[in-house]
């Protein structure tokens, strides 16, 4: 298919593998962390490590929206579509997050009304035709969906939809990724940027990371080529003894960003001093809120909530997955307790999530040794 | 991924990843257990929860050696011949859609089913339920839809029943289907015969029914020409037999969960792997791009048209040519090939030249599609 199978091409990832393997130091091990959810689910997907070298380690990050979703908010999530004519919608990963009382799906099953949709424009649209009932959207993800829930709300005072709110989980990025910094058990060599958040934000907000811990950052695309490009520009800056943000991402990002999102941004949102984070704990300045002038469209403000903070289940490891100091497969539980199908955790849940994706795709290791291509 | 990496954090010392990928094999031989509190939409969807409702619930408290094989139909002995029997609840939404509708998906179904079985199709029984309020019109264009695949497919529709339950108690209608079918003297097909070596074999593109239900719904503001393939099998499965013998190992119908649940369910049943080269899978560009847009992998949409062979590797080019000879197969494609190792696995060689793991469907992505 057009425009698609071109950043797929089979013979040019084995020169860019071939390049970067020659620009690898011998008898040196490099751990770059993919940020994002997204590169998670793409290396996996395609296969990408086939076409790295053995001392090149992808670490996953913690970039997967539904995975860092404390259990108390999703708790908070079902207390809120059980009040009577109460519309609670969500996008389809969000189903089978578990909380403290189980997953909006099992919520369902005993009578609320939990809808997916892809699109906040499409929970409005709901509103709009249900005006007897109250919608709420649960709104989840980085700066890469934060604006669309941003022009929703927008949308919403300009029609004057009243029925219509939203639940704000939406978190940002560099006090994550300064967090995995600050812990101690973690030792990254690069990262690979979140190419969706940047076409937001731009490059610029990374600069503080090779100025002040001397690591390159480079904003990827999510083809299987994009992520191995920018693989191979990591390792060109290593052989070049430089630290420096690039941008693979050209097509897309901008080095400054998009500064009609961020003043929309700007505009609806403001800054929570502080949010839970699954498994990462309480980080400060890391969520958004609506802000006061659009704060009847809060659902954190138009219902009376819980907003009990649930503690992760014990044998649940997913804050040591998430900053990347485990690989799923070192999780105590990993694939015998925790499963998609019956998750303990939340990286088990969306295909972006580390354990998930690995579940899923990944574990074959010893397989792939006795596998050739099929004649 | 490094194999057998030092071990960090919790993991207890020593283990390593091929340990964990050996714990998580023998987790999914256990028999299945049904915990659920309650039925979820995910039981419905074709993938690893169903197979839990199925396996976990159902047929342990129905326990009988036919139904036990949990085949696409059952198998009975009569007087000498060997007798199928299959049936299949129709529920999809909206009942009309591109392509096709309620009725004749619910005759198509069934009859694929028998055919995948090797056993042609004889006669049908027909179940309605319908809501209140329903236009005659309509019925009467799903009746004609019935009577009109029913000839398509040479079978009589030959006995059937009508219920009506108030409005919003059903969604415009649900149809039952029930098949009767003679397996041929000689015919033996079974997940159990295939064996290392078999070629893996698909009857045309993939992933169009489920797509086209989709865009049909118009949720999603996404316009594109797909049309559901629902069609008989039946002329294309007596081809295959015919061509092959004893060659033809097995036979099934990718409906809920696809090719990719099709492939998992053969692998864990024969104890074998199975390699699919997914450069060679036929799927419409329409299809691979609505896939893109809603991150759905056409591996796991259900089709409702096509079946998946598993043949011996020196009948597999004159399978090919037998399928292609038909218009039910003109598009398909030696798609695999089945290993030895590792037993109970699909693993794909993506068109990146990497390498994955293809797993059962879990979750529910696309609810109500047949």
């Amino acid at each position: 298919m057009r425009f698609v199978d071109e950043f797929r091409d089979p013979e040019l990832a084995e020169i860019l593998g071939r390049e970067i393997t020659a620009l690898c130091e011998p008898g040196r091990h490099y751990k770059i962390m993919e940020v994002c959810g997204g590169h998670t689910h793409t290396i996996y997907r395609y296969g990408v490590q086939d076409h790295l070298p053995d001392n090149i380690e992808l670490v996953h990050g913690p970039g997967c929206p539904v995975c860092v979703i404390p259990m108390g908010r999703v708790d908070d999530g079902i207390a809120i579509a059980e009040k009577d004519g109460v519309i609670l919608t969500c996008f389809g990963d969000m189903m089978r997050v578990p909380g403290g009382r189980g997953s909006f799906l099992e919520a369902n099953a005993r009578g609320a009304d939990i809808r997916m949709v892809y699109s906040p424009l499409d929970a409005l649209r709901i509103a709009r035709d249900n005006p007897d009932r109250q919608v709420v959207f649960y709104a989840i993800g980085f700066e890469t969906t934060a604006p669309s829930t941003a022009l929703t709300v927008l949308r919403a005072a300009q029609e004057s939809i009243e029925n219509f709110s939203v639940f704000c989980n939406h978190v940002t990025i560099i006090p994550a990724i300064k967090a995995i910094l600050d812990s101690p058990d973690l030792r990254l060599d690069a990262f690979i940027g979140p190419g969706h958040v940047s076409t937001v934000i731009g490059c610029r907000p990374y600069e503080w990371i090779p100025r002040d811990f001397g690591m390159p950052l480079v904003c990827a695309g999510f083809e299987p080529l994009d992520l191995l490009q920018s693989v191979y520009m990591i390792m060109k800056q290593f052989s070049e003894g430089r630290a420096e943000v690039e941008n693979q991402y050209a097509r897309v990002v901008q080095y400054d960003g998009n500064p009609v999102a961020l003043k929309v941004l700007s505009d609806v949102f403001s800054l929570r001093p502080f949010f839970e984070w699954r498994g990462l704990g309480s980080i400060a300045h890391s969520a958004l809120q609506l802000a006061p002038k659009y704060a009847h469209f809060d659902a954190e403000v138009r219902f009376d909530l819980p907003g009990v903070r649930v503690s992760d289940p014990k044998a649940c490891q997913c804050g040591e997955v998430l900053k990347g100091v485990l690989k799923p497969w070192e999780c105590k539980v990993f694939g015998t307790a925790c499963t998609p199908e019956t998750p303990i955790g939340t990286c088990m849940v969306s295909s972006e999530g580390a354990c998930a994706a690995y579940y899923n795709y990944g574990q074959y290791a010893k397989q792939r040794l006795t596998l050739e291509v099929l004649k | 991924m490094t194999q057998g990496a030092p071990v960090r954090g919790q993991v207890a010392p020593g283990v390593t990843e091929t340990q964990v990928g050996e714990r998580i094999e023998q987790m999914r031989r256990r028999p299945q257990r049904f915990r659920d509190e309650r039925v979820t939409m995910a039981h419905g969807a074709g993938g690893k929860a169903s197979r839990a409702l199925v396996e976990g619930l159902i047929v342990p408290l129905l326990s009988n050696p036919a139904l036990e094989q949990l085949s696409d139909a059952g198998l009975l002995t009569v007087g000498g011949s060997r007798l199928a029997l299959t049936t299949d609840a129709y529920v999809v939404r909206p009942i009309r859609f591109p392509g096709g509708s309620i009725g004749e998906l619910a005759v198509n179904g069934t009859v694929n089913d028998l055919a995948v079985s090797g056993a042609e199709p004889l006669a049908l029984s027909v179940a309605l339920v319908l809501e209140e309020g329903l236009e005659a019109g309509v019925l009467e264009a799903e009746i004609t839809a019935i009577a009109e695949a029913a000839r398509g497919a040479g079978v009589h529709v030959i006995t059937g029943d009508t219920k009506v339950v108030e409005r919003g108690k059903c969604d415009t209608m649900y149809v039952v289907t029930t098949g009767i079918g003679l397996v041929p003297a000689g015919v033996s097909l079974a997940p159990g015969l295939v064996r290392p070596g078999d070629k893996v074999l698909v009857s045309g593109t993939i992933g169009d029914h489920g797509i086209a239900i989709l865009i049909a719904r118009g949720d999603l503001d996404l316009e594109a020409d797909v049309r559901s393939d629902t069609q008989p099998l039946w002329t294309l499965a007596s081809a295959l037999m015919a061509t092959c013998g004893e060659g033809l190992h097995c036979m099934r119908d990718a409906t809920r969960g696809g090719v990719a649940t099709v492939l998992n369910e053969i692998a864990l049943a024969a104890e074998v792997g199975i390699v699919l080269e997914e450069s060679r899978v036929p799927i419409r560009p329409e299809v691979i791009g609505a896939g893109e847009i809603l991150g759905i992998d056409p591996l796991y949409v259900a089709n409702e048209g096509k079946l998946v062979a598993f043949v011996a590797p020196e009948h597999a080019d004159a399978a090919l040519a037998a399928m292609r000879a038909l218009p039910s197969g003109q598009d398909a494609a030696i798609v695999g090939e089945v290993r030895d190792e590792p037993p109970g696995r699909v693993l794909g060689r993506t068109s990146f030249g990497g390498h994955r793991l293809i797993d059962m469907l879990v979750g529910d992505p696309l609810p109500r599609i047949c």
